[in-house]
């Protein structure tokens, strides 16, 4: 099922600025066997050393596609983030292994509600589940609560606008600053806001979770106490606490 | 041919023999768990150990009442991060296991919450293995696994089940959770045996 064990050439294709620390990658990566919505790969980089330094990514693109697309937040004090961030440019190479992971993914065969809940760039494996619902066509609801500091931080607002529809909906949370006219102060996500903008228990959605460690246990926490069982809350953290 | 990534390496963090190989070093406490994180009173913490012949458990109270010891490790986990030098509190797994008669060679260990991993029996053996409840001096954080979290440094931290809640004998290596999903057995580190 994982075919790990197999580092493969990848080309930079596009590396654009998406926001104020982060940037969108495409790389060509002849020979990947694609991915289902989820997965992370290991990507390497070797300088002209020798020196290596790994690091694990979720994939934003889905599907059989040889071009896969990352979305990299640079990290303070990080090693590979700020050169994937700051200097990697197209026609430079890197190495991938993948794809990662056969728990946090979204199957088009999964009938039930799905809501998921992104904070910052953990909005990745989610924009990968969501570009595979909109493509398959499939029919279960789906909802995306998307926490960002800034409407400037968001990561495919463009793409996930158009994906909305009877079956997909988006909602936003402001933590700093909300676009003018925004109904509600910015702030972090609360209860409230989650019960609002969340498919409610009953319909006993699989919930996604996935950013920062912190985001995702203030989350989880407000679902449990929502009434969202445990079993259908999966998770995926970046970051300490 | 090799692939270089032109101009990496700048940034490069200093290495450190005490790294196994593709680890990097953190001073941070990251935290990975497939699920919510599981709140556990101590006063409802139970313990158990089932072999093929009978089942122990034990209280909050019991287990405490079990030798208690000081263990200073590097722990390693398999998202490429380490840390050194981490200290902790626990009941040695020998102590568990001590006088307990069972033919198996593995273990599944259970977590509240669901979750599972599996460890052959002699890597929790031989003074390789406790049941942790204090990380730094302060009671182990539920985040972190707390209250009660298994602790197997030299092995990927994910075996070192969070909320760990009993251990069962089994006859076979049946994969736990993670393992099912794709990463290794048994998990040496300086193996790097991440996945299958």
């Amino acid at each position: 099922m994982v075919g790990a064990s197999l580092w493969l050439t990848g080309t930079v294709v596009s590396a654009e600025s998406a926001t104020p620390s982060g940037r969108i990658l495409m790389v060509d990566v002849p020979g990947w066997p694609g991915n289902l919505a989820g997965q992370h790969l290991d990507l390497r980089l070797t300088a002209e050393d020798g020196y290596q330094a790994v690091r694990s990514y979720s994939i934003a693109s889905v599907g059989s596609a040889t071009t896969i697309e990352l979305a990299v937040d640079e990290l303070p004090d990080g090693e590979v983030s700020p050169y994937l961030v700051r200097d990697v440019q197209p026609g430079d190479q890197l190495e991938v292994r993948g794809p990662l992971g056969g728990y946090f993914v979204w199957r088009e065969t999964q009938p039930e509600p799905v809501q998921l809940i992104a904070g910052g760039s953990g909005v990745v494996p989610l924009m990968a589940m969501s570009r595979a619902h909109h493509r398959t066509g499939s029919t279960a609801p789906f909802r995306l609560l998307y926490s960002v500091r800034t409407p400037e931080n968001a990561y495919f607002t463009d793409e996930l606008a158009g994906f909305e529809s009877d079956s997909f909906r988006l909602d936003w949370v402001y933590t700093r600053s909300a676009p003018e006219g925004w109904p509600a102060a910015p702030g972090r996500l609360m209860r409230d806001t989650l019960e609002a903008a969340a498919i409610p228990a009953e319909q006993q959605p699989t919930v996604y979770v996935c950013g920062p460690t912190g985001f995702v246990e203030a989350a989880s926490r407000l679902l449990l106490d929502l009434g969202h069982e445990e079993a259908r809350v999966r998770t995926e953290r970046f970051g300490g606490y | 041919m090799s692939v270089f990534s032109r101009g990496f390496g700048l940034r490069r963090r200093e290495s450190d023999p005490s790294l196994p190989p593709g680890q990097y070093l953190t001073e941070d406490f990251p935290v990975l768990s497939a699920g919510p994180t599981q709140f556990v009173d101590t006063d409802d913490w139970r313990f158990f150990l089932q072999t093929e012949k009978g089942r122990t458990e034990w209280s909050w109270a019991e287990a405490m009442a079990l030798p208690i010891e000081e263990v200073a490790t590097d722990i390693h986990c398999v998202t490429r991060w380490s840390k050194l030098g981490t200290s902790w509190r626990g009941i040695s797994l020998d102590s568990i296991f001590a006088g307990v008669d069972t033919e198996y060679r593995y273990v599944m260990a259970h977590s509240y919450g669901g979750y599972t991993t599996n460890v052959p029996l002699d890597d929790l053996l031989g003074g390789k293995a406790w049941l942790a409840f204090e990380f730094d001096g302060e009671p182990l954080e539920p985040v972190h696994g707390g209250p009660m979290r298994l602790l197997v440094p030299h092995l990927y931290f994910w075996k070192s089940a969070k909320w760990v809640r009993g251990l069962q004998m089994q006859q076979n290596d049946d994969p736990g959770f993670w393992e099912q999903n794709g990463y290794h057995l048994r998990g040496d580190p300086w193996k790097e045996q991440r996945y299958w």
